[in-house]
Order: C-alpha cells, then structure tokens, then sequence
C-alpha cells in the first residue's frame, strides 16, 4: 500500500481509524461468537471474517444518513458501519426479545433496522437484491436523491433473483448498487463451478450497466469504486455491479465442516491477506495509528464486545405466545 | 439386517438405485465433494463419478428445469433442494412444468424426476429451514408426495420414487435423520408408494398422521393404552396421493378418529382427510374427526418451536375430547 491513500480520497486519519475500529469491532464480535457457539450458549453463527473490509469500504461510500441497504448474512461491518450495535448483534446471536433485528424469531445475520434503513433479510439468499430495486424506484418516484445498495455472495449472483433485478434496474437506470462480496465458495461449490466468466463484474455488461472488479481485502480500494458507483447513481447514470474479491476465512457456518472441501494450507494462505491486518500495517505505516493507539481501541472493542455478551446473554427470550403475533395487522 | 438411521437409510438407497441403473443421476447444492450438508449424498461422487454426482450452481428454478430436460431424454434425475423452504425459487419448474408434462404432452413425455428435500421442526432452526410447506403440493395433480417416518421407508420408498414415471417429492424430516436407528435390509426392496401402513392396532380411535409426528402419535397411544384407550396409528407415507381406503377401513372398525400434522391447520392435509373420512365413512362416526396441528401462524423462533409444534399432550387431549364427544 502507498503512503496516504486516503488523504487524495478525501478521508481523514480519524475516519480511518474508524474505519478500521469498525472493522475490528466486526471481527472481534465474530469471533466471541464462534466461541459462544462452541461453548453451547448460541446455536448458530455465519461469519464476515475475511470480508469486513469490503463491507465497510462499502459503507463509508455511502450517505450513511440517508441511503438505503439490503445487506446479506455476513455484513456484520456494514451494518456496524450504518449504526448497528455489538449489542443489537449479540441479541440477534442469542435470539433474545429485544433483538431490533427480528425480536430473534430469524437466525443471526438476517439483520434489519426499519430506523437504520437496513431493509429486512430472510433466508432465501438474493431475494433482497430485488427489493433494493424497489427502494431506488421508489426513491426516484419520490425525487429524493438516494442510493440502495445491496449485497449477496458470487454464488448468489446465479439465481434469477439478481439477473432480474439487475435487467429491470438496468432498463430504468436505477440509483442501485449490487455490490458481490466474492468469498471463492458458496458454501462447499468453489466459484469455478458456479459461473463460467472470469468475474461477476462481467455480467454488467449484459445488464448495461459500470461494472468493476476489485480487492475486498483493501477498504480504501472498495471504498474509492463504490463512491463512484454512488455518484453515477445520484447522477442518474444508472446502477453499478462491484465485485469485491474476498475470502471466506471461516467454515460457512457453525454447522459446516470446510476441511471436506478445501485445504488448511489454503485458508492460511488467505489469512495472510486478511483485511483488517493489512489496513491496520497501512494506518501504522501511515502515522494514521499508532502501536498505543491501536492498544487502545482493542482494549475499547474488547470492552464493548464483553459488555454486549453480558447483556444479551442475560437478556430475556421472547414470550412464547408472542409467536402468534405479527402476522397480520392487529 | 443392518440398523441404519434414516440419513444412512437414504444414502444406500441412492447407492443402491445407482448401482442397479445408471441413468440415474443425483445433483443440488453441495450433493458433491461435500456429501450434501446433511450427509445424504457423502461418498457418492467418490463412487460414480463426477458426472452422475455433481454440484449446481445456486440456482434452484434452473435445478428443477435441468432435472425436467434430462428426464425428457431418459435419465432419472435425482435433484436436492438443500431446505424446503428454498422449494419457491423451484416452484415453476416443479409445479407448472414437470408436474403437468405428461398431461401437456399429451402422455408423450414424462417426468421421473425425485426431488428430495428435508424440511420439518423441532431441530432449533427458525422459518424457512423448518416449515411443513407439503400442502401446497397437495394441490398439485402430477405430482406425488412421500414422507417417510423410519428408516425402512425412508429406503423402500427412495427406491420406489426414483423408479416411478412421474415426479415424486420426497420429503426427509429432519429431526428423523440421527434420532433412531431401525432394520434397514441390505440391497433392493421398495415400499409402495401410495400405501398407508397401520404401525399400531387399536379398537377405540385411528389416529392417522405421517413424518415426526407419527412418531409422537405413537407416543400418545402408549399413555393412552395405560388408561384403557386403544388407538390404531396409521402412518400415511405418502400424503399424495392419498391411501383413503387404509384409511377408511381403519375408522370404520374404530368409529373415532384423530389426524395429526405438524404443519398449520387451515386448508392441510389434515383437513383433507377429514373430508375424506366424511365422504366415505360419516355413517360409522361416533364423533366429529379431530385434528392435531400448528396454528395458523408463521413458523416461530426456537425458543417457542416446542409450544408451537403439536406434541403428544395435544393428541392425547384431542383423543380424550373425541372419545368423550
Ligand atoms: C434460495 C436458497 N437456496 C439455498 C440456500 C442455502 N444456502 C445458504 S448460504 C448458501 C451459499 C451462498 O453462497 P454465496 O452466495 O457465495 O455466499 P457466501 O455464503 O459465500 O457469502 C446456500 C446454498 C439458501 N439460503 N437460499
Ligand atoms: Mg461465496
């Protein structure tokens, strides 16, 4: 990385440094959950360990005050980045009542803030790619000048889900962003079984609209093409396909096994190109940070990660009977 | 015999159906290298190649067209949809296409597709990897539904599907996969598909249900005996086309009955049993045919699945209410 990137994108040190303590917070709370996970206290976990930093790129791009996001499991950064708490997640991990998210009738990752406006998720992966369609249509009808962003996995990109969003907002030249966090596996498929073009990115060109490729493991990258992609959608250029080039550090899940398909050695690999470290050395190389600075936001993040544990360990479940609730207007 | 449980009882059966004929074909997501994520499928690409085990694309509607294509040209597909709940990205290619090919072409083509899929609750896993979505198949003429409750079935009616002309859905509950083990025989056997079998004879109610819960209506006829009531349970096996006349035969010895089904109540197959008994047997009823179900409300979170689920308490209450109507 050259020496102050950021500085000719318009980024301060202190944004930076946000950036990155966004990024950790993402990737300290992933990891208390994986060992809540193990320990029995919560029964399922998908990760973003390995795709932070395209996931806050992402949303430092973006008018965090008034657009719109449709974010897929794994974006724990970029809802932390729209506002999303430790707390807010760790609820959601532990299906506890006061879980904004979905009041934990949803597994973890399905996030949702109607007040944050991250739209809510369900299961069917790329079923929010079209929705966030809507919300730009929608946007333009009403003459407000904002831009949806939405998220999903290259394996994703092959349901009928995206290609019909991506024509629709194509032909209307919508304020949308389909932004691909590419991990190389969908689950166990690698990504060479899943697509036959060399990148998603080149599946713009179908839809007619800008497409670019480029490396999830550098924020500062991610963030300089989406804030692109941003001002050609509020300048009515149409929508954006961004492949953000990333790894999936972890299994898919807590109930995946990945060493049935791919190897220790690959992973460690990968870890070597691991986002958050790598801006980390950039910030320090940078002046940005400093050994005692960082000292100090870990000590920070490890508070707050610890204090949302507590909290929502300790935090009520929902009452039974309010299953029955909420599925029609009362 | 072999105890397997119902995981292991599906896999022979695919291995089994593989061996003996080779335009069988099995493909989803992760069905591959992987072996499925439930395991279903583990060791079968090592044993047939990658070209009759292999891995799609996440895109289910394509998965049931590729079916639908290869089975017009003579393969025996057997697809994956890796939840239920996904079974609406497939829903065209299994509702509108395969399942009405045969009457479209005017009985040129046919489709002998086996779609199978887990589903079901009680395994702590919230809406969409849970739910009992079999009903809306029940309005699908063209298209058979089995559901089998041990690992006997789960092997005999595998086989059954993948040799049947017509598309069958074969649906795997989940919290059956590991749970028990049962006799499974070693090589080919089938159980016909759209057979009820009565798992337990009983005088004074059938309590007719499939999947999990007869499983719990077993249960509930054990305490039920110990209090003098003795229940017939019929596990239905194949909920389309539907065994009436087992089903008949059993409320007219007995003159009660119970249905039990995990999913919600309104418009299930319970409720077209019930239609069905009344139909054909309304004369030999002491009492109005009872139900067991969910409520009408979308599949919970965990922590209430277990009030939610109908368990055997509720089809004791029920039974108890009938016998006393
Ligand atoms: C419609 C649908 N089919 C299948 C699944 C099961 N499933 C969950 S995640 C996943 C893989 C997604 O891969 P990708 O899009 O690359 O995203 P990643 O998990 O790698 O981030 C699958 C098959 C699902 N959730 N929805
Ligand atoms: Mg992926």
């Amino acid at each position: 990385m050259g020496k102050n990137r950021h500085e000719s994108l318009g980024l301060s040190d202190e944004t930076v440094v946000e950036m990155y303590e966004t990024m950790l917070l993402a990737r300290k709370i992933d990891e208390r959950m994986w060992k809540l996970n193990r320990a029995g206290k919560i029964p399922f976990v998908i990760s973003c360990q390995g795709q932070e930093a395209a996931q806050v790129g992402a949303a430092y791009a973006l008018d965090r005050t008034k657009d719109v996001i449709a974010p897929y499991y794994r974006d724990m950064g970029m809802v932390l980045a729209f506002g999303m708490t430790a707390r807010d997640l760790m609820l959601s991990a532990f299906a506890k009542a006061e879980d904004p998210n979905s009041g934990g009738r949803q597994m973890p990752g399905h996030f949702s803030s109607k007040k944050l406006r991250i739209l809510t998720q369900s299961s069917p992966v790329t079923t929010q790619v079209a929705h966030a369609v809507g919300v730009a249509l929608a946007a333009r009808m009403k003459g407000e000048n904002i831009v949806s962003l939405a998220t999903f996995g290259e394996g994703s990109s092959n349901q009928g889900d995206f290609h019909e969003s991506a024509n629709f907002a194509g032909v209307h030249k919508l304020p949308v962003i389909f932004m691909c966090e590419n991990n190389q596996y969908a689950i166990s498929v690698p990504i060479k079984k899943q697509l036959a073009c060399e990148r998603v990115s080149d599946r713009a060109v179908g839809y007619g609209m800008f497409g670019a490729t480029v490396d999830g493991n550098d924020p500062l990258a991610v963030y300089e093409v989406v804030k692109k992609a941003v001002e050609r959608a509020r300048n009515g250029e149409g929508p954006s396909l961004i492949e953000t080039i990333c790894y999936r550090l972890t299994p898919h899940s807590s109930d995946d096994d990945d060493m049935t398909y791919r190897t220790k050695e690959e992973v460690e690999e990968a870890k070597k190109k691991d986002g958050l470290y790598l801006f980390r050395n950039y910030l320090l190389e940078t002046g940005a940070l400093t050994e005692e600075k960082d000292q100090a936001i870990n000590e920070r993040v490890d508070a707050i990660v610890d204090e949302a544990t507590d909290y929502a360990e300790q935090a009520p479940y929902a009452e039974p009977e309010s299953a029955l609730k909420y599925v029609y207007e009362e | 015999m072999a105890q397997m449980t119902m995981i292991q009882a599906i896999t022979d059966a695919l291995r089994t159906e593989m061996k003996r004929d080779e335009n069988v074909l099995v493909f989803g997501e992760d069905v591959g290298k992987n072996g499925g994520v439930f395991r279903a499928t583990e060791g079968l690409q090592d044993e047939f190649g990658e070209d009759r085990v292999f891995d799609t694309p996440l895109a289910e509607s394509g998965i049931g067209g590729l079916a639908l294509g290869l089975a017009m040209q003579g393969f025996r597909p057997v697809m994956e949809i890796q939840f239920f709940g996904f079974v609406f990205e497939a829903m065209d290619s299994i509702a509108s296409q395969m399942a009405r090919l045969r009457y479209r072409s005017g009985g040129k083509y046919n489709a002998p597709v086996t779609i199978r899929s887990p589903f079901g609750g009680g395994v702590k896993t919230p809406e969409l990897h849970a739910d009992s979505l079999e009903g809306l198949f029940l309005q699908t003429p063209g298209v058979k539904v089995v559901i089998p409750s041990t690992p006997y079935d789960a092997k005999g009616l595998l086989i059954s599907a993948i040799r049947d002309n017509d598309p069958v859905i074969f649906l795997e509950h989940m919290k059956l996969y590991r749970s028990f083990r049962g006799e499974v025989p070693e090589g080919e056997y089938t159980v016909e598909i759209g057979k009820a079998n009565v798992v337990r004879e009983g005088k004074d109610i059938s309590i007719i249900s499939y999947g999990a819960m007869v499983h719990t209506s077993l249960k509930a006829a054990e305490k039920l005996a110990e209090e003098g009531i003795q229940a017939e349970v019929i596990d239905l096996r194949t909920i389309s086309p539907l065994d009436v006349d087992t089903i008949v035969e059993s409320v007219k010895k007995t003159n009660r009955a119970v249905v039990v089904q995990e999913a919600q109540k309104q418009a299930g197959i319970a409720a077209h049993v019930v239609a069905e008994i009344n139909d054909r047997a309304i004369l030999h009823l002491e009492a109005p045919v009872g139900r067991v179900t969910a409520p009408d409300t979308v599949y919970p979170f965990a922590e209430a699945e277990n009030i939610w689920l109908p368990d055997e308490n509720d089809v004791i209450a029920k039974v108890k209410e009938i016998m006393n109507f």
